[in-house]
């Protein structure tokens, strides 16, 4: 079957690609863009580990078809850092050993940002239940929930400032 | 003498047999008064088990010196996760 | 939150080492930039994919490849017939010892399919499309046999028999024919008769769990080339590429200096990835093709044919005197191995008692295989099952004499100078004190809510030390590179570079820590067996040690002193005749200067590292039971371990929480199910339920440091296998606490609550 001509952005970068119809966005990503940050830990939606942002809001990129891209702006985590500069969420993660392997931490940080952008101020539960579709096997999710808790202190702060 | 405590994994070669006095300075010394007393048991014991050397495990370690009042148990070779 | 009971530091108080800077490789890990298996492609691979069994237990009789070898873009078909067939051999250099040639037809059947998932073919195709519609037209006929999964079946004389020549080891005579029973296992101690006969009170038990995954997120997978010259690459994901090497050379009959493999990142492994599934086949289809091949496996591949760890059943039969002094322990364990001989009921059995000093004792393990995937290793293997029993009977004796659940296990604790059920002496351990810990913590004092219960349970771990090798090279600025061989599972960069600048005396953003593929450093066994920290970091310690007193004879020659007269103080080479009043020469004075006092300096330390410190943990677990669902939520949870010394507590703290998040995973949700034809059912994240965030509440960790390990430079023991062995027992405890009821077989999910509620009459 040919293959599709999908136009959209990513990271707020214009990106064009061709897609064969049944290709996921992860695979786009990862296989035609490069962007390799963003992981494959189940194919099925279940695992989180692919998580990205469509046009504001947390997606598993194995779930959408590459083709839905056309015209949609899209975030992954290697858009999270800003000109040199690691977001607060990362900066958090790193402070607080959010992270073994390392594997679903992109995934984390994208459900993560997500989070607090529809709710700068998430309660210790609304942020569990959140990244509930975001599995993680190393930390037990303690270390997790600490780093993204205190980044949204930070974030508010940054706001109020 | 050194007291060398064997444990099940070794009866098919000792006969049923678990305690024994060995005069050995090392673990290797250990292994071939073993295997000279029930042949055999000196390459078995050599893959298969670690040595308990006064309440600390040898893995693969034929120069770790054994004392003349040492109690070594031979116990299987431990690995992990 | 998390706390750290310590004594006074006995040496110089340390700078880096206790302290929790931000990990070395953190910024790669959190920016989407660090490579993990499947993030490397070489130019022109192919992609590999892997036919599996649709039967349980099948003898193959005939595979007809030749409709796949005529697709235009598929590049080679391998079946068992590309391996040599090789003999019944030990093999060292994976977790344990393992056999060659089990390893060998678990990687590709030859024969007999023996598990539904069992590899039977594999083709490399120009695309994942074509190799997918390759797998379909490779015909194989198979003849269909009984099957048996559940491990007292596969015990009955009547089972079907998974291997001809498999007969039981460790009986009394040889047996005159073949069976499922693998090995025997036998630890005794004293009088098991005299020991009952003399008890107030006896409890007896029947506790079962099921196989679960090690579950780490990411799956297998690798690039592998095997060169026109007959010199391989491999790139993979495991945790050791040591390991990789050996097992890949020895399946293909390859000179181990013809295989080199460069480490990817690892997704998780927690035992699950000791032992090679893909990298053989990728290497077979790159020599059949001539070009490289990437294989990855899908979720239901991770799940149907690598890991898990065996489903079990332990007996449990312990009696004591009315003051709580166990007398008497009969304890009975059989232990899943999967399709062949080697599960860990042996470490489950020197494990099951380690805790206890009990004069009396028989453990028996019994090894069987089923047509179920090999099991791997699984963080602790074996000693979680038999803790489950044993830590749930020691559970239903404090209620029968109505003791403290803690004092109980006070009263029988072993410590230093006591002989350990598994035979040693035990030496500088900190099991009373990490008893205490518990006893004293806020949580234990906290009164339950309604529908609440309380667990307690305990746990042991040898941990290990082997092989390592570890580098130190100095840059000209007075930097250092710290290499090792060992993948990075969960942070030990840091721990390298830690111990690394405590020792020489650096920043610890002036080390930076590396790891070299198996060409680059020498031989390190895999990151297994919570070694890594102790073993690998006695490398890297007297690596930097060689550095140090390579840097004070620099230091001698400028100075015009005798080398003796020159001491590493505080990063600087001091000069200790105060008469020559020598101004101190820093690192970074005498890396400048190295061209001209010697040329570059480094320094490489090569161990087999002895003396691993055993690891305790007390577990306080509450839960809440919904009466009207039999839903079990775990409220409250805080861990106590005797960790010696945590180089980095938030990573140590951290081993101790992923720990328990997947022992209650294991206690309440977890297991594989099968269907009738011996199929794994739920062979998915959806349905194979791990712990997601809104399960758990935050998990504290308590290290406790007044035992340090006497063998290792800052008293490090492993600390990552002894959290998973208390937590199954911990919530089961707590749900007995809570409804009334033992529940003695795993997972305690809801239809067995409810069902316990009903036959209680609630």
């Amino acid at each position: 079957m040919s293959k599709i001509h999908v136009t959209t952005t990513v990271n707020g970068d214009p990106v064009e690609f061709l897609a064969s119809p049944g290709a996921t966005l992860m695979d786009a990503l990862r296989d035609d863009l490069n962007l390799t940050g963003t992981k494959e830990g189940c194919g099925s939606g279940d695992c989180g580990a692919c998580s990205v942002i469509v046009d504001g809001r947390v997606v598993c990129s194995c779930l959408m078809l590459a083709p839905e891209a056309e015209g949609r702006r899209i975030e992954t985590v290697e858009g999270l850092a800003q000109g040199g500069h690691l977001h607060p969420l990362q900066q958090k993660f790193l402070e607080h050993a959010a992270l073994q392997c390392g594997f679903c931490t992109p995934g984390l940080l994208m459900a993560s940002k997500a989070l607090l952008d529809a709710n700068p101020d998430p309660t210790e539960t609304e942020a569990r239940y959140w990244l509930a579709g975001n599995l993680c096997r190393c930390t037990g999710y303690d270390k997790i929930i600490r780093a993204v808790l205190d980044a949204a202190a930070e974030l508010r702060q940054e706001r109020a400032a | 003498m050194a007291r060398v405590v064997a444990g099940s994994e070794c009866w098919p070669y000792t006969g049923g047999a678990s305690e024994f006095e060995v005069e050995a300075g090392t673990v290797r010394e250990i292994i071939a008064a073993l295997d000279a007393r029930f042949p055999g048991l000196g390459a078995f014991v050599d893959k298969r088990m670690a040595f308990a050397i006064d309440g600390e495990i040898h893995q693969d370690a034929w120069f770790s010196p054994v004392g003349p009042d040492s109690e070594v148990f031979l116990i299987p070779k431990i690995g992990g996760g | 939150m998390s706390e750290t009971l310590e004594k006074p530091a006995p040496k110089a108080a340390l700078s880096i080492v206790g302290s929790r800077p931000v990990r070395p490789d953190g910024a790669d890990k959190v920016t989407g930039r660090a490579a993990y298996g499947a993030d490397f492609n070489m130019p022109g691979q192919l992609v590999g994919r892997v036919l599996r069994s649709p039967h349980a237990h099948a003898r193959i009789v005939s595979i007809d490849a030749s409709k796949a070898r005529a697709l235009p873009g598929v590049k080679a078909v391998i079946t068992a017939a590309d391996f040599p067939d090789l003999a019944s051999e030990e093999l060292e250099g994976g977790e344990a010892a393992a056999n060659l040639r089990d390893l060998s037809l678990n990687v590709m059947a030859r024969g007999k399919a023996l598990y539904h998932g069992h590899a039977v073919a594999a083709v490399a195709a120009v695309s994942t499309e074509i190799a997918e519609a390759a797998l379909e037209r490779i015909k194989v006929t198979y003849e269909v046999l009984p099957h048996v999964i559940d491990v007292e079946a596969a015990m009955s004389p009547d089972a079907p028999v998974l291997h001809d020549h498999l007969f039981t080891e460790g009986l009394e005579a040889r047996p005159d024919r073949p069976s499922n029973i693998a090995k025997k296992h036998r630890f005794a101690r004293g009088d098991l008769a005299e020991g009952f006969a003399a008890a107030d009170v006896v409890v007896e038990g029947r506790y079962t769990t099921k196989a679960t995954h090690q579950g780490y997120i990411e799956p297998h997978a690798c690039v592998a080339a095997w060169g026109e010259d007959g010199r391989c690459d491999v790139w993979s994901s495991s945790q050791g590429h040591f390991m990789v090497r050996t097992f890949c050379a020895r399946l293909l009959g390859l000179d181990i200096s013809d295989v080199r493999v460069t480490p990817a990142e690892i997704g998780g492994g927690f035992g699950g990835k000791t032992t090679v599934y893909l990298e053989p086949l990728a290497l077979a289809l790159s020599r059949a093709s001539g070009r490289p091949v990437k294989m990855v496996m899908s979720r239901e591949e991770v799940f149907r044919a690598t890991g898990p760890t065996s489903g079990g059943i332990v007996r449990v039969r312990l009696g004591a005197k009315s003051d709580g002094t166990i007398v008497a322990a009969d304890v009975e364990l059989t232990y899943q191995a999967g399709a062949f001989p080697g599960s860990p009921v042996g470490a489950g059995a020197m494990t099951a008692l380690a805790c206890y000093d009990i004069p009396n004792f028989s453990i028996v393990g019994w090894d069987v295989v089923t047509n179920t995937p090999k099991v791997a290793a699984y963080r602790a293997p074996g000693a979680p099952i038999s803790a489950f029993g044993v830590e749930s009977a020691v559970d239903e004796l404090a209620l029968k004499l109505g003791m403290d659940p803690i004092a109980l296990r006070e009263k029988n604790a072993v410590k230093d100078g006591t002989k350990a059920s598994y035979g040693p002496t035990f030496q500088n351990i900190g099991y009373l004190d990490t008893l205490a810990a518990i006893r004293e913590s806020e949580h234990w004092k906290t009164p339950l809510g309604p529908n609440q219960g309380r667990g307690v349970a305990v746990g042991f771990w040898f941990n290990v030390g082997g092989e390592s090798t570890a580098a130190v090279h100095i840059g000209e600025d007075g930097s250092a590179a710290v290499v090792t061989g060992n993948p990075d599972i969960g942070g030990s960069r840091a721990s390298m570079a830690m111990m690394a600048a405590e020792t020489l005396g650096l920043p610890i953003d002036k080390v930076r820590p590396m790891i070299a593929d198996t060409s680059s450093i020498g031989y390190s066994m895999l990151t297994g067996g919570s070694r890594v920290t102790f073993a690998t970091g006695m490398a890297v310690v007297q690596a930097a040690e060689k550095v140090t007193g390579e840097l004070c004879a620099r230091a001698a020659k400028l100075w015009d002193v005798p080398r003796d007269q020159v001491a590493w103080e505080g990063g600087k080479a001091v000069c200790l005749d105060a008469a020559k009043d020598r101004a101190p020469l820093s690192l970074e004075a005498l890396a400048a200067q190295s061209a001209r006092t010697g040329g570059p300096i480094s320094g490489q330390a090569t161990i087999n590292a002895q003396g691993a410190g055993p690891g305790f943990g007390v577990h306080l677990c509450d839960v809440e039971v919904d009466p009207e669902t039999g839903q079990v939520s775990v409220v409250r949870y805080t861990a106590a371990q005797d960790v010696g010394k945590a180089i980095h507590p938030s990573y140590v703290e951290g081993q101790v929480q992923g720990g328990v998040a997947q022992g209650v995973g294991w206690a309440l949700n977890e297991e594989y199910i099968f269907d009738g034809e011996g199929r794994m059912e739920n062979a998915g994240f959806l349905d194979y339920r791990m712990p997601v965030a809104s399960d758990l509440p935050m998990l504290d960790a308590i290290l406790v440091e007044t035992a340090p390990n006497p063998r290792h430079p800052f008293g490090a023991k492993g600390v990552g296998e002894v959290p998973i062995v208390p937590p199954l027992a911990a919530v089961a405890n707590a749900v007995r606490g809570a409804i009334g009821v033992r529940m003695p077989d795993l997972p305690i999910s809801p239809p067995k609550v409810l069902a316990a509620l009903d036959a209680k009459g609630g």
